[in-house]
């Protein structure tokens, strides 16, 4: 018998530049000369760039101090930042009443963070409370004169409570009103159907600033002259109207994809309209406009502050008006890094679970 | 809903009048086709009375407040200054005046900035799918960082942070003699076509007129021959600047610059982009790209594999295959999104007021409103305008969409 030698050729090392960061380097950063030459530009570009701002903003900056003299020349003055980041967060609320605007955070951590473990029992009833009651407790908890609550006026409210408020009562109040928008807006009747995609269009087509404004100076006209709204509820008001078109829009996506059976099974079934909408069709599609929801907040949040050119107190125009004090004058870099910084933690951390959420949708 | 057993255990006894209402009511409301028409009819009544409340108390608010009504507040002379006006304007012109003037800048900042933003965000938006890993990186932090903040903010840094810390007009960043840069602004050249503009004009649109031509005789040919006139391209290039270079040479027409100037505190002459401008132009610019560049990326990538390889089976030059497959489909993803875009960044605009670029919002819905108190007419004229662009640009580009859609049937 022919034996053969049937041992393997142990295999041999790959080349050294066809795995790990060699290879890496080489297929995603010098794949050819043009790569190559962009790569060298960029990385130019972030050595000119990067240390001076690292040095600018953490190495030579200043924490803290009592005005702008205490800062160096050379650094960032984020004195101005943590001397008023009171001021920033709760606007003029009362000091000593501050613990309601915590607790009104706190409430909003600890509802989030319930709906989106996945452990947490009773999600149906959190939920409820948040889309129903949380607004109305956040108000009479914030404005008080109630339960022996001290009152505080809406004009003292300011900064990124004021902010959250807006954002939070605006979305949550048009919810309901874009999903009537919505379903009016599919109906078989035509003169239903046209009213609401006349508003629609109307809102979608303005600007929230010329919205904001006609909440602001025309509002009052438009009410018998006993009843004054203040500037806080006229401003909400101004957006929950513009955001319920933006909502109804989202709504519809999700309406539209509901498949006809859907709705010809709960015909059928004997089910009238609104018992079948309520039961069958809207469980439905608002499980699938989630993300679309999630997106309108971010823009809403993103969008609030607007409500500086009627006069209210948002992040963004707290830390302008402190811009202008005399003790913090030339910190505006400062300022709007901040804010912007708040901001952007803010939306890029609802956009990131609002992707997590629309893959968990898909899978 | 009535009960029907309510209406039916006095079975025996003679049906009254009101019963019988009530029975007829009920099949009435039973009644497919009649109950829309009920429910529309209580609709459309229902908004009549809002409508008839609102109305009877604005005016008489209106009247309890002295302020008068109609329209005739746009003959009046405004009485103020315009910084930026495209249109002649100054304090003796009237208020409608000031609406034209409003309306001229938001669309002049709208239009500049729809360009700038498209092409920035297209090349964003093909740099965040480059094969190369750092230019993907960066796309994307510009993307994430741009997009996530908000415009009003962002508006806000580059007027008061970047613009501001420019020097002052005597120790202006300066380009050449020609272009400069300080704490007043952006000051260009300003080219004037002094003699035979006309006939120059007049052959540029001849020039059109024969390429439009020669496009549609090449398409022809195509279809029929399956061949197209060789080198069409560059006939219709060289037509395109050919006879208005050569009307330019024989009718003695002369570019003049008109460069800026030094005179006393701020510049003369040539075009002023004002810092408000500047600022408004850059931030909408900046904020609307990290939008465009995602919708051009998902656009992108929503064509498939396949068609590339297809298409290069098929024996298309890579060239081709850009031009004749990828972007005819990637195209018809972003338009819808891309539209939505610019409607959004002409609505943005009106963030000017916050920094005092003089658009609508701010000279007519700002101070001309507060001038006159007329807020009905004043708000009602404002929106009246950005639903117009708004309806008529969606109206073009649904158009444009059912074109694109045709030819990719």
């Amino acid at each position: 018998m022919i034996s053969h030698d049937s041992n393997m050729i142990p295999a041999r090392e790959p080349p050294a530049t066809a795995v790990g960061v060699l290879a890496w380097g080489k297929n995603n950063l010098f794949a050819n000369p043009l790569s190559a030459l962009t790569t060298l530009l960029i990385a130019y570009g972030l050595y000119l760039l990067v240390p001076p701002l690292v040095q600018w903003a953490f190495i030579e900056a200043t924490w803290f101090g009592t005005d702008s003299n205490a800062c160096s020349s050379d650094g960032a003055c984020w004195a101005f930042i943590t001397a008023r980041l009171d001021q920033f967060i709760y606007g003029f609320y009362p000091e000593e009443q501050q613990w309601r605007a915590d607790l009104f955070f706190a409430q909003l951590v600890v509802l989030i963070a319930w709906l989106s473990f996945k452990a947490t029992p009773g999600k149906k009833w959190v939920l409820g409370y948040s889309l129903v009651m949380m607004p109305v407790v956040s108000w009479f908890l914030l404005y008080g004169d109630l339960l022996g609550l001290e009152k505080v006026e809406t004009h003292q409210w300011g900064g990124l409570m004021l902010t959250l408020l807006l954002a939070l009562c605006g979305m949550i109040a048009s919810l309901p009103f874009g999903v009537l928008l919505a379903l009016g807006r599919r109906s078989n009747m035509p003169v239903i159907r046209s009213l609401c995609t006349g508003y629609i269009e109307l809102w979608r087509g303005v600007p929230l600033i010329t919205v904001l404004f006609m909440a602001s100076v025309m509002l009052p006209l438009f009410v018998p002259e006993e009843v004054v709204f203040d500037k806080l509820l006229r401003a909400l008001i101004g957006i929950i109207l513009f955001q319920a078109a933006y909502m109804a829009e989202v709504v519809r996506g999700g309406l539209q994809a509901i498949p006809k059976g859907q709705f010809e099974a709960f015909n059928s079934l004997g089910l009238s309209y609104w018992q079948g909408m309520i039961m069958i069709i809207l469980p439905q599609a608002m499980r699938l406009v989630i993300p679309g929801v999630v997106n309108t907040f971010i823009a809403l949040f993103k969008d609030t502050s607007l409500v500086l050119v009627i006069g209210l107190f948002d992040l963004l125009a707290i830390i302008q008006a402190g811009l202008n004090d005399p003790a913090w004058l030339g910190n505006s870099i400062e300022g709007y890094l901040f804010a912007g910084l708040v901001f952007w933690v803010f939306c890029f951390g609802i956009s990131k679970y609002s992707q997590r959420l629309e893959q968990q949708l898909h899978r | 809903m009535s009960d029907p057993e309510h209406v039916s255990h006095k079975r025996n006894a003679k049906p009254s009048f009101l019963e019988n209402m009530l029975k007829e009511m009920l099949r009435l409301w039973r009644d497919a086709s009649f109950r829309p028409l009920l429910m529309q009819g209580i609709v459309v009544l229902l908004v009549v009375m809002l409508g008839v409340w609102v109305i009877n108390n604005t005016m008489n608010n209106l009247e309890h407040r002295g302020i008068s009504t109609g329209f005739d507040f746009l003959s009046q002379e405004a009485g103020f200054g315009i910084i930026q006006s495209l249109v002649a304007y100054d304090e003796s012109h009237s208020y409608g005046r000031t609406f034209v003037v409003g309306i001229l800048n938001t669309l002049l900042v709208s239009g500049l900035g729809i360009f700038f933003a498209t092409l920035l965000g297209f090349l964003v938006g093909v740099a965040r799918l480059s094969s190369n890993w750092l230019l993907a990186r960066m796309a994307s932090v510009f993307i994430e960082t741009f997009r996530n903040i908000p415009l009003l903010l962002q508006i806000f840094f580059w007027y008061f942070a970047v613009l501001a810390a420019l020097p002052h007009p005597r120790q202006s960043y300066a380009l050449g003699d020609t272009i400069f840069l300080n704490l007043r602004g952006l000051f260009l050249p300003k080219p004037i076509i002094e003699q035979g503009l006309l006939p120059v004009l007049v052959s540029c649109l001849v020039a059109i007129g024969l390429a439009l031509l020669l496009r549609a005789r090449n398409r022809q040919r195509r279809v029929a021959t399956g061949k197209g006139i060789s080198g069409a391209p560059w006939y219709m290039a060289a037509l395109l600047i050919g006879i208005p270079a050569l009307v330019w040479h024989f009718s003695g027409a002369s570019l003049v610059l008109d460069t800026p100037a030094l005179k006393g505190f701020n510049f003369r002459g040539g075009i002023a982009i004002i810092p408000e401008l500047g600022a408004l132009l850059l931030a909408l610019t900046i904020y609307t790209a990290a939008f465009i560049a995602e919708v051009v990326r998902a656009g992108i990538e929503s064509v498939q594999k396949g068609q590339k390889e297809a298409a290069a089976s098929l024996g298309l030059k890579p060239g081709k295959v850009l031009t004749l497959v990828v972007i005819p489909q990637a195209m018809k993803v972003i338009i819808p999104p891309l539209t939505n875009q610019y409607l959004n960044l002409a609505k943005n605009s009106s963030l000017a007021t916050a920094i005092g670029y003089p658009d609508l919002v701010s000279v007519f819905a700002g101070t001309t409103l507060n001038q006159t108190g007329q807020a009905v007419e004043v708000i009602a004229m404002t929106m009246a305008v950005y639903l117009t662009i708004s309806l008529s640009v969606s109206l073009l580009m649904n158009i444009y969409n059912r074109r694109v859609a045709l030819i990719e049937r």
